[in-house]
């Protein structure tokens, strides 16, 4: 192995970073025994919220990525007017603040806003409804799933569709049988990140949707109302069942790739 | 595999830009079943000529015709013109065998795989050993490779894999981009020869681009010297290096001593080149219809002949003398029984010239080692 004076240290400084990270997490893991766990699992308000959220976050996840991986293919091949102005677009609800995001989308899914009401016709509510936690969290999310779908598309050498193309594929064909598959772990990583945002995702949802209740604004409901203690078992639990889902996906990812 | 119908294709005026590079009016015959070479410096375009016959830009202006159809305006995928890039472009995330077979595999797809195209998956790996697959991995000489991932072949390898890839769909034309310069030149002399015995098994139409005047000679039946998006000459090899039509021409394929040969073996690592009348002996092992350069300051001349170690000394007259720079280019026709006198060029210092004392229809002795005749 190469050695190199400034291992140690720098090796120390990321110490406290992992550290700050990791013993959060485990503090709150260990404090709950797994009784208190399984008890709390089986409250129907906590295991509906974090149904909800989950199912939620992956109905804004497979909007996104029916709506968004076309759209990163054309911004890693074509040339258009206008391209760096979408691309501002799509890393925008990266930097604005998510309560501001949600009262962003309220202006215009809101029940006095013309876009609600035509939704409100085909019997879609956002206000107070999981429609609107599915558009808070598409909102805040699809940046993620954008950009690594458009760094996969990109990676991936035009001329394989060429060759593709020249053996008798259709643009469509070169699309999902070369380009595709070589960009599908860059997708899946952008659909993780994106799902795992989804369910993180508390401000711009609460503003929305305070109920429905999803996992985050569950928390903090039980937090504000009734203290640490009760609000603690809901936590663990969320964040046991992230990582689980965490691993999973990394999991399924890495076996693509063989 | 066979040899597909047809493959005549004609470019017509052809206008094309794309970034820097321009084409302004490029009109090109190839005929069907022609070895042809664009031969031009590197950089001067050639791909992007070459992605434009095959469809995958659009000319500004001109037309192109595959066997009196009108392509211009067809899709690659209609066009039946295979590709072949200088660093191979295989499919990463599928196997030698798959590669090959993914042209096959488009071609036997049913309505259902063509719309949703990941069905075609099983398809694509049982056509894998299909019958037409093998044959073109074995004409490649890599049905050992068939499972192989492209990540763990070597450069010459994967460009065979290339090859029986745009082969097996049996294209009207195949478009080679700098198939050989990637390789070291070992294997690119080895992949050279299999390019000649596959062109003379299939006959094909090729359009191979190069930068390489020697894999030019080698394998052209005929040559088109490209510059700055112009043709500057078209011709046989032996027409285009006997017989400049441009300075550009005449200073990229340089002054060579450059000849067609009959090549028969002559024990003891010696070959003998039969050049119309004349024989050439040459050192190293070569058969059949071959060229020879020898390089003009390779060649000595003398006033008379005299005992050397030389194996090639011929008696001729010289025929013009022509300074350039720090040497002096002699020109020596040597007589051939029967035929028109063979030329050779030397190049000697001024100093050499003055001491020879050479003048314009003097007679000359020209020799040169068997180890300078270069031959291909």
């Amino acid at each position: 192995m190469m050695r190199n004076r400034l291992f140690l240290p720098f090796a120390l400084l990321g110490a406290v970073l992992i550290w700050f990270v990791a013993w959060p997490l485990l503090r709150t893991i260990t404090a709950v025994t797994p009784a208190a766990l399984w008890h709390t699992l089986g409250e129907p308000e906590v295991a509906h919220a974090i149904g909800l959220t989950f199912g939620a976050s992956a109905a804004a996840t497979l909007l996104a990525l029916v709506l968004g991986v076309p759209l990163a293919y054309l911004l890693a091949r074509a040339a258009f007017p206008g391209k760096a102005l979408v691309e501002a677009i799509v890393d925008i609800p990266v930097v604005v603040p998510h309560s501001a995001a949600g009262i962003a989308l309220l202006m215009v899914f809101g029940r006095q806003a013309a876009v609600g009401k035509a939704f409100a016709a085909l019997g879609i509510r956002f206000v107070s409804a999981t429609p609107g936690i599915v558009i808070a969290m598409l909102f805040v999310g699809l940046s993620f799933l954008v950009n690594a779908a458009r760094d996969g598309f990109r990676s991936v050498d035009p001329r394989l569709e060429h060759v593709a193309r020249t053996l008798g594929a259709s643009p469509w064909q070169a699309f999902w049988q070369v380009t595709f598959p070589l960009a599908w772990r860059s997708i899946l990583s952008g659909v993780i990140m994106m799902w795992a945002r989804g369910l993180s995702e508390f401000g711009a949802v609460v503003i929305l949707a305070y109920h429905p209740m999803v996992a985050p604004v569950l928390i903090f409901e039980r937090f504000e109302s009734y203290g640490l203690d009760y609000a603690r078992p809901v936590a663990t639990l969320v964040i046991l069942i992230s990582l689980l889902v965490f691993l999973f996906l990394r999991w399924v990812g890495r076996d693509a790739e063989a | 595999m066979q040899k597909p119908e047809g493959g005549h294709l004609r470019i017509e005026h052809l206008r094309l830009r794309l970034g820097a590079f321009q084409v302004a009016d490029l009109s090109l015959e190839v005929e069907d079943g022609q070895y042809f070479v664009l031969l031009g410096p590197t950089g001067a375009g050639k791909t992007v000529l070459l992605e434009t016959i095959a469809g995958l830009h659009r000319p500004e202006g001109g037309r192109l015709w595959l066997d009196g159809e009108d392509i211009t305006a067809r899709p690659p995928e209609q066009r039946g013109i295979g590709f072949v890039y200088q660093d191979y472009v295989l499919f990463p995330h599928r196997t030698v065998a798959e590669n090959v077979a993914f042209g096959l595999a488009l071609r036997q797809a049913t309505a259902w795989e063509r719309a949703l195209p990941w069905l075609a998956r099983r398809r694509l790996r049982r056509l894998a050993r299909a019958q037409a697959v093998t044959d073109a991995l074995d004409l490649l000489h890599i049905g050992h490779l068939a499972d192989r991932h492209p990540r763990h072949l070597s450069g010459g390898e994967r460009q065979r894999v290339a090859l029986a890839r745009a082969l097996v769909v049996q294209p009207r034309v195949l478009l080679l981009d700098e198939p050989l310069s990637a390789l070291d030149p070992q294997r690119r002399e080895a992949l050279r020869g299999e390019l000649r015995r596959i062109h003379r098994a299939l006959s094909t139409t090729v359009l191979h681009v190069t930068h390489d005047f020697e894999e030019a000679v080698a394998l052209a039946d005929r040559i088109a010297v490209v510059h700055a998006g112009r043709i500057e000459q078209v011709g046989t090899p032996e027409a285009i290096f006997r017989r400049p039509a441009t300075p550009f021409v005449a200073e990229f394929v340089g002054v060579r001593n450059l000849f067609a040969a009959q090549a028969s073996p002559a024990g003891k690592g010696i070959t003998r080149l039969a050049v119309g009348g004349l024989t050439i002996i040459a050192a190293g092992h070569a058969k059949g219809k071959v060229h020879l350069a020898v390089r003009p300051e390779d060649i000595v001349l003398s006033r008379h002949p005299q005992e050397s170690s030389l194996r090639n000394v011929f008696q001729g007259r010289v025929t013009a003398i022509e300074p350039r720079g720090a040497l002096v280019y002699v020109t020596v026709e040597v007589p051939r029984s029967g035929e028109k006198p063979l030329p050779l060029v030397a190049a000697i210092t001024a100093p050499a010239l003055e001491t020879l004392a050479l003048r314009p229809s003097d007679p000359v002795t020209a020799g040169f080692k068997a180890s300078a005749v270069h031959v291909f």
